[in-house]
């Protein structure tokens, strides 16, 4: 994944820190806290989300299991449309494509639509590298990357950053990148976000290359579907001459049809909205309108090897929507760049160990980086079962095992002893020596009582071999609180 | 091996467990969930559009195909227009009775051009009432999506009941993949300053919704 995480401290380290800062813990709470309500209220709006979220996964998981014939039908159909399609098998493969399909446009300079897809290759240094500047669009990824930072967030990046730090960006940076911030930019929302509308809307008039991810491509019709609020994406879509679309092959749908499952359940979950203000499709280039060239880059970079993992492939269901962080006591307290990937949170420990492997001591830290309580479960428009995965793979750092790495068979030697102990109980103690995440975190745990062993396995054997695991309880103590006592005084 | 071929054999590879007879796509996805939400009379649907477009901040006004010129003409005004981006095949009577200014949206028209028109006035596709949403699929009278994107003001016009459908299912059925297809559901917007929320980064900061009543 992208070259900015290298080097990060494996996650129990890095979340201390972030435990210990103030400002980051308070930013994370509001705005977790503000979602996770806002969600609630949007999803009890549609009486039959259970079927919606019923339908999303069994279309997202046949998908997965066919992904050979609709990869082939999307190609066929992107290309009967007039785009051209390029595979990639790794980071650097699409690195590779993507700037010489900018070169080829004789281009130095790109606008970006958000795209994690993109982050997580580390396309923006890439381009760069070849003296390319690409311009993120979206004003979050602007916040970031002009305060040369990394998103701490999915759908939120910027949310590690109050106003006060988001003035002084702007004030500092925005002239090294184009037009300067106003004078006298003072911290409201409304002015920053001007500002940002001319610095930004400079760009897009001039530019002839612009690059975007997708959050679904259509392999019936060949259509790809980008869902946003603030226009950038409409921008970067429908201005320039040539549009490169970066898109990791798990995100096909097979007909047009299941676009309506998921443009009803991405926006509840993801912004708490009806819908998204707007979303944009397309379908190969359209004369006289938009783009005259359309390149699509499939990309790989350790997707089929998930796929190759019948526990964990259910990750690759994922669209996207972040409602697993905002219900994560873990990631309410840590933040997201303690997860040392592009994917934070819940999703981030069961797909970043997956894409990358367990090898690094932050990938084999991922995996404890929950207190298994569910939530992100009960809230997944795809109902990808988080907790499961995460049992999965702390099994597989501890006991090692066959993997598929790059597409061929590995077998994994388990974690050195004394190493994944210590990663495992720090985690362990982290999460205990703070108790509002744990007290959230009992709420489901009855739930998820099939996966707690009685002993550890592996290496942890000796510790709990002299001691008992506590058994959980069927029902929460702070659930029989909570009920006995109407909920007063319960919360944090 | 190229690329293409590697990346199509690791997933079939890793696909090995799926047994032939795997539920082929019909069988495999349930979909009993709804059309649409609540029994609605046609007016309450039309009804559900205005108050959720409004919801999401765009400016709802209701008028019958007589009204219509007179409606854009003051809203034009009323804005301060002196320009008015007109897409090809838009119904000439729908500007019949407004001076502002007409720009005819050309193929070499640039963006900057585009950037220095006040207004712009389309039909749509179809208006989906329960999320409050119109989509534009870019046929004559709504015109190439750059023209509702760059100028900061958008009166889009929608015959009522005709263009209006419930629910998204109900909206996708009607529409053409092949076609460049804009959902816009309320004003640009952003959350992503300390979650407050603040209308138009990019798109159109106001959005105006006329529904007409079909003669
Ligand atoms: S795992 Fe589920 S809840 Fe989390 S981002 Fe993905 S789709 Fe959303």
């Amino acid at each position: 994944m992208s070259g900015t995480f290298v080097g990060m401290p494996a996650f129990p380290e890095a979340a201390r820190e972030a435990v210990g800062n103030e400002t980051l813990r308070g930013n994370l709470r509001h705005a977790t806290h503000t979602i996770r309500a806002k969600r609630e209220k949007a999803v009890t709006e549609v009486a039959d989300w259970a079927e919606l979220r019923e339908a999303g996964k069994r279309i997202k998981d046949h998908t997965l299991r066919h992904l050979d014939r609709y990869l082939q039908q999307l190609e066929d159909s992107v290309t009967a449309a007039g785009g051209i399609v390029h595979w990639a098998a790794d980071a650097a493969e699409a690195n590779e494509i993507v700037t010489q399909l900018v070169k080829m446009t004789g281009e130095s300079e790109v606008v970006k639509v958000k795209s994690m897809a993109t982050q997580e290759i580390g396309l923006n240094e890439a381009l760069e590298a070849e003296g390319i500047r690409a311009y993120e669009t979206d004003l979050a990824e602007l916040i970031v990357q002009l305060g040369k930072d990394r998103p701490s967030h999915i759908l939120v990046p910027a949310i590690h950053r109050n106003r006060g730090e988001i003035r002084d960006i702007f004030t500092r940076e925005m002239s090294e990148w184009g037009r300067p911030a106003p004078e006298g930019l003072t911290d409201t929302p409304a002015e920053l976000a001007e500002a940002a509308r001319l610095h930004l809307r400079e760009k897009f008039l001039r530019a002839k290359v612009g690059i975007s991810g997708a959050n679904f491509m259509v392999a019936e019709t060949g259509t790809l579907v980008v869902v946003e609020s603030e226009g950038n994406g409409r921008m970067c879509l429908t201005l320039p001459e040539t549009l490169i679309s970066v898109v990791g092959i798990e995100k096909i749908v097979p007909t047009w049809r299941d676009l309506e499952v998921f443009l009803q359940t991405l926006p509840r979950s993801s912004t708490a909205e009806r819908m998204n203000p707007y979303t944009s499709t397309w379908t190969g280039t359209t004369d006289g309108d938009g783009p005259s060239t359309f390149h699509l880059v499939l990309l790989d970079n350790g997707r089929t090897d998930t796929l190759a993992d019948e526990v964990g492939r259910q990750a690759l269901r994922c669209i996207r929507c972040s409602a697993c962080l905002n219900v994560c006591p873990v990631y309410e307290r840590a933040g997201g760049h303690a997860y040392g990937s592009v994917y934070p949170g819940p999703i981030g420990a069961i797909l970043s160990p997956q894409l990358r492997g367990t090898q690094s001591e932050i990938d084999a830290s991922l995996p404890y980086a929950s207190s298994l309580c569910g939530a992100c479960y009960e809230v997944c428009p795809v109902a990808i079962d988080i907790p499961e995965v995460l049992v999965h793979l702390r099994e597989r750092v501890v006991q090692g095992g066959e993997v598929t790495r790059e597409g061929n068979k590995v077998v994994l030697r388990p974690a050195k002893g004394h190493a994944a102990e210590r990663a495992a109980m720090r985690a362990a103690r982290w999460a205990f020596t703070h108790p509002a995440a744990l007290r959230t975190g009992q709420r489901a745990a009855s739930r998820t009582r099939r996966f707690h062993p009685r002993t550890l396995p592996g290496p942890g054997k000796a510790w709990s071999g002299s001691r008992d695991l506590p058994p959980v309880p069927a029902e929460p103590f702070r659930d029989w609180w909570q009920r006995t006592r109407g909920g007063k005084g319960g919360a944090e | 091996m190229n690329s293409r071929e590697r990346i199509l054999g690791r997933v079939r590879r890793a696909l090995a467990d799926v047994p032939r007879d795997d539920p082929p796509y019909e069988q495999a996805v349930s979909r009993d969930y709804a059309r649409e939400h609540g029994d609605r009379s046609v007016e309450q649907t039309v009804e559900l559009l205005a108050e959720n477009l409004a919801d999401y901040r765009a400016v709802v006004h209701r008028t019958d195909a007589e009204g219509l010129a007179g409606l854009v003409a003051g809203l034009l005004e009323k804005r301060g227009s002196a320009s008015v981006l007109v897409p090809p095949g838009l119904d000439e009577g729908w500007l019949a009775a407004t001076g502002v200014t007409r720009v005819t949206d050309r193929a070499e028209s640039t963006p900057h051009e585009l950037d220095r028109v006040d207004s712009v006035v389309t039909a749509c596709a179809v208006a989906i009432a329960e999320t409050g949403t119109i989509v534009l699929d870019g046929s004559p009278d709504q015109g190439r999506r750059r023209i509702t994107l760059v100028p900061d003001h958008h009166i889009c016009v929608v015959r009522v009941p005709g263009q209006v459908v419930s629910s998204v299912p109900q909206g996708l059925e009607r529409l053409d993949p092949a076609r460049p297809l804009t959902w816009i559901s309320g004003p640009s917007a952003t959350s992503d300053i300390e979650l407050d929320r603040v209308e138009g980064v990019h798109g159109p900061r106001t959005l105006e919704v006329i529904l007409v009543g079909d003669a």
